[in-house]
């Protein structure tokens, strides 16, 4: 059986990611479709005094996994946006990246026109 | 990555185009005359162009409605889930998306479009037969010599992993070092095959995700049956990566990219799974009671 921590941590996770989903709708979260069905959910399969229930546990490793899905896919989403999401990238941002800037020529460059 | 986009667009361009009588996500031809101003530049992403997303019971099962039109596949059949749950997740995609439509973070829709569609037209035989092919060359049974602190890092990590699969299903796999791979006896793959065979299609397409984003099948085993976590199996599935990481340094925009997309990948195939094949194991339990 794979450890999965609290199922209450793991709620409180989903509800998270809930919240910064709905930060860009502005709508409350409380009001979404997934909000409710979590919270049924949860409710349903509250914590018992068993020590090991199958299918709770089923119930709380997926839970778990869509909270996996949740959080990597906002981080995928905020480096792709960060690094692969506006194509090529200049030479000034390029040295950047690396931790270089370009020098300075205040008096522009000899040779050109 | 960007290997993928074009078909993507072109399925959202389809999906919006697409007209027949009667509402759906139709909203016409939209302006996509968009000249990159540079080299590589990404493809254009659609506009959000609904408001409300819903979900809808109907004859065949769960529908998704944006702004009252019905969702549709690429292939322009309604789209509908068996699982309320998958509904709701898919729902929760489509309303999380902010100004435009991110199809390459919908991992959940393009899997129930897969299965919808099944656009490589396979049957359940070669659907198996695609997931177990991969145990030929499992990552995790694929062992090298050196250095002494990598093969002790493999023998540690993913020995524990093949034992559990060994006993739980009464195989035997085994690893090698040898560029050809460990010999997998035939009876290993014919426990297999019977195995797979008792989930559903749906089931199946996800399996066969998992399979090919892990690139092993004993860690999606190990998933299905609830043994790893998707962190986990993560991990033991970039186990030298992780290794080259610790010793040459970590590059945010190539290592953590690869491992969160991989991440997401997975997690949205082992939820598919796992919602797909649900009824089957309640009434699994019901019998065993």
């Amino acid at each position: 059986m794979a450890a999965l921590g609290s199922p209450a941590r793991t709620l409180r996770g989903l509800l998270r990611e809930l919240r910064y989903m709905n930060a860009a709708t502005g709508r409350p979260y409380r009001d979404t479709a997934a909000y409710r069905y979590l919270m049924k959910a949860f409710r349903a399969h509250r914590v018992t005094s068993e020590k090991l229930c199958r299918a709770q546990h089923e119930l709380h490793f997926q839970a778990a996994t869509y909270l996996c899905l949740l959080r990597s896919v906002r981080q995928h989403v905020a480096l792709h946006q960060e690094f692969h999401g506006k194509g090529e990238r200049s030479v000034e941002e390029s040295a950047g990246l690396v931790g270089l800037t370009l020098p300075q020529q205040p008096g522009g460059k000899g040779w050109e026109p | 990555m960007w290997r993928s986009c074009p078909r993507l667009r072109n399925w959202g361009r389809r999906l919006l185009n697409w007209s027949p009588g009667g509402p759906t996500t139709s909203v016409g031809p939209g302006p996509n005359t968009l000249s990159p101003s540079r080299d590589y530049a990404p493809p254009a992403e659609r506009k959000r162009f609904y408001q409300n997303v819903s979900i809808t019971q109907g004859e065949g099962g769960f529908e998704i409605n944006l702004d009252n039109r019905k969702l549709k596949t690429p292939q322009a059949k309604l789209f509908t889930v068996p699982s309320e749950a998958l509904a709701i997740a898919v729902a929760t995609e489509w309303d999380s998306q902010r100004d435009t439509i991110k199809f390459y973070t919908m991992h959940l829709t393009t899997l129930c479009n897969t299965s919808l569609d099944n656009p490589t037209q396979r049957n359940k035989d070669q659907l198996i037969r695609a997931a177990v092919k991969f145990l030929d060359t499992d990552t995790i049974c694929y062992r090298v010599e050196e250095p002494q602190t990598l093969v002790e890092l493999q023998k540690n990590e993913w020995d524990p992993i093949i034992d559990w699969t060994e006993k739980r299903y009464g195989v035997e796999i085994g690893s090698s070092t040898s560029i050809m791979g460990p010999s997998i006896p035939a009876r290993t793959r014919e426990v297999l095959v019977s195995h797979l065979a008792s989930y559903n299609m749906w089931a199946l397409q996800g399996i066969e995700f998992v399979v090919a984003q892990l690139k092993s099948m004993v860690l999606a085993l190990g998933l299905m049956d609830l043994q790893l976590t998707v962190e986990q199996a993560v991990l033991l599935s970039r186990l030298e990566e992780e290794y080259q990481i610790q010793k040459w340094g970590n590059v945010e925009w190539a290592h953590d990219y690869e491992l969160q997309e991989l991440r997401a990948r997975t997690a949205a195939g082992t939820l598919f799974v796992h919602l797909c094949s649900e009824s089957s194991t309640l009434k699994h339990k019901l019998l065993q009671d």
